[in-house]
């Protein structure tokens, strides 16, 4: 065991720090820059069972310390997904990888899971119920502890891979949806997907985005993201993963001292392709200054 | 694509809005139609700025200013850069013939520079159409005839050279083009043009290369995405969608 290993439901990652679905894609364009192998692992495209273009452009804006996405859960759905992308991530990336799989019915998310759950190289699946941009699915999953449970049941029937509920901030009572999914079975909790934001231009006077809305993420929104990921860390008993904002090695610490048992990074890499590897290169460092020996210690 | 850093050597306003930036680097693995992605003070995304020119260490961009990024590019002296490089799937020119028409307007002028120096280069004939809204945007045109271009600059108002848009100012002989601009001028060209050719897209980005899907577009051939599989597509293959 080195200084930065952690175990994320069962499984020994080298270190916590887990580049966040949706701005990593399948992993190969990063491969251009790194050795993406440094990483824990990385939680792949969220996968749909059907092909999905996802909105209109323009799908991006920015803000101060932060970004505007309303992609849509672009992919090129299940099939494609293991007959293309997945042969083309296992050159590149030799660690088990994380499934992000999202859905407009508790069917889809099951019929994409079994079909996932076939590959070796998957560890993981991050289930997605919590996507801001896509109406009649996604987020509606997320802001109900009935709906959310039943995905998850949905899911974990269909494999015995750890199952992790990426939940939604745009919520009234979050814990109350964590409890529901560690009742339904899950294996893990990952949150927060992006807040939902949006910005007017003011030369036109109409928002930004084609989608009038879209998912704020990026550093402005760590300290709800810490918030929440010790609200829910405190409450269940299964893993926390810990997300948003998170751009430097003591944003790591600091979601593992709320409780995260592992660390995604998610708009950091689309400002710095590099941010993963700098934070996982800086984390010892960090971690001597705060007279942490070991990451595993920080586990509440 | 790499990420580099590269040292301002200098930055001039072409036109009240233009601006010229040079910057010395590793400019390996830069091509025409490319683009890099600059790292600016204070804002959270990179900018996304079209290759002009490009030496053995020098590498030249042309830019609006539109925003706070260009803004704050525009007042730079001196200093470094954080770049990332060799973005995007350039301008293939293979596929021209002998005498090629590049089709440029405003700021979508820049790319083809580069672009025409290669062709000459490769001994090709090349006709270069400018457009501007007005005689005080004017840019490059010296520029391009230095290389042994033949140049028309058309201004929509008349101010400047021929009275109206590029694409009336097609000549008759061409066998292939290559153009850039904004929409309504690509769209335009789109049906004026009688042969095969290429464009060059511009779209809001989030990471600049391919991880995002924030700038992707339908085409004949399935999604693209602006950044990686763009910014320029065959005439062949482009969609537009309304």
């Amino acid at each position: 065991m080195g200084r930065l290993n952690v175990s994320l439901c069962g499984i020994e990652l080298d270190n916590p720090v887990i580049p966040a679905s949706g701005t990593f894609g399948y992993g190969y364009e990063f491969s251009e820059l790194y050795d993406i192998n440094v990483l824990g692992t990385f939680s792949f495209k969220g996968t749909t069972r059907e092909p999905r273009f996802g909105n209109p452009t323009p799908r991006i804006a920015e803000c101060t310390a932060g970004m505007i996405n309303a992609v849509g859960l672009q992919n090129p759905g299940v099939e494609k997904v293991i007959s293309e992308e997945i042969p083309k991530m296992k050159k590149v990336f030799h660690k088990k990888v994380m499934a992000n799989v999202s859905g407009f019915s508790v069917d889809d998310y099951a019929y994409t899971c079994e079909k996932l759950d076939k590959i070796p190289e998957i560890g993981w699946f991050e289930v997605n119920v919590s996507c801001p941009n896509v109406h009649g699915g996604g987020m509606s999953f997320g802001t109900s502890p009935d709906a959310a449970a039943e995905v998850t049941r949905a899911v974990k029937a269909v494999t015995d891979k750890p199952v992790i509920m990426k939940l939604s901030p745009n919520v009234t009572d979050i814990v109350s949806i964590a409890s529901a999914c560690e009742a339904a079975g899950a294996d893990g909790i990952s949150l927060i997907n992006t807040l939902l934001g949006m910005r007017i231009d003011l030369k036109t006077r109409r928002p930004v985005i084609a989608n009038t809305m879209g998912g704020f993420s990026g550093p402005a929104i760590f300290p709800v993201a810490l918030r929440m990921v010790y609200q829910v860390a405190h409450a269940v008993k299964i893993p926390v993963v810990g997300m948003g904002g998170v751009s430097t090695a003591e944003d790591v610490l600091e979601m593992m001292m709320a409780g995260a048992a592992a660390v995604e990074v998610g708009a950091a890499n689309l400002a710095d392709p590099f941010a993963c590897r700098k934070i996982i290169e800086d984390l010892p460092f960090a971690m001597d200054k705060y007279g942490i020996k070991e990451l595993s210690e920080l586990r509440v | 694509m790499k990420n580099t850093f590269f040292e301002i050597t200098s930055n001039v306003p072409l036109t009240d809005s233009v601006y010229k930036m040079t910057l010395a680097g590793d400019t390996d693995g830069i091509d025409a139609g490319q683009f890099v992605n600059i790292k600016l003070d204070g804002l959270y995304l990179r900018r996304p700025i079209s290759v002009c020119d490009v030496g053995e260490s020098e590498l030249t961009i042309i830019y609006k200013v539109v925003g706070h990024g260009t803004e704050q590019m525009s007042r730079m002296k001196d200093g470094k850069l954080d770049l990332l490089t060799g973005l995007g799937n350039g301008y293939d020119v293979s596929k021209a013939g002998e005498k090629v028409l590049l089709l440029g307007g405003g700021v979508g002028v820049p790319p083809l520079y580069l672009l025409a120096k290669k062709l000459i280069k490769d001994g090709k004939k090349v006709s270069v159409v400018l457009g501007f809204n007005r005689r005080d945007e004017v840019f490059y045109e010296d520029e391009f005839a230095a290389l042994g271009c033949v140049v028309t600059v058309t201004t929509a108002d008349g101010s400047y050279g021929l009275k109206g848009f590029v694409t009336d100012a097609l000549p008759e002989n061409y066998d292939y083009f290559f153009t850039c601009g904004p929409e309504p001028m690509l769209k335009a060209v789109y049906k004026a043009t009688k042969t095969s050719g290429q464009f060059s897209f511009e779209e809001r980005m989030g990471c600049g290369f391919g991880a995002c899907m924030g700038c992707s577009c339908k085409t004949v051939t399935g999604f693209k995405r602006i950044c990686r599989d763009g910014p320029v597509l065959e005439k062949e293959e482009i969609l537009w969608e309304d």
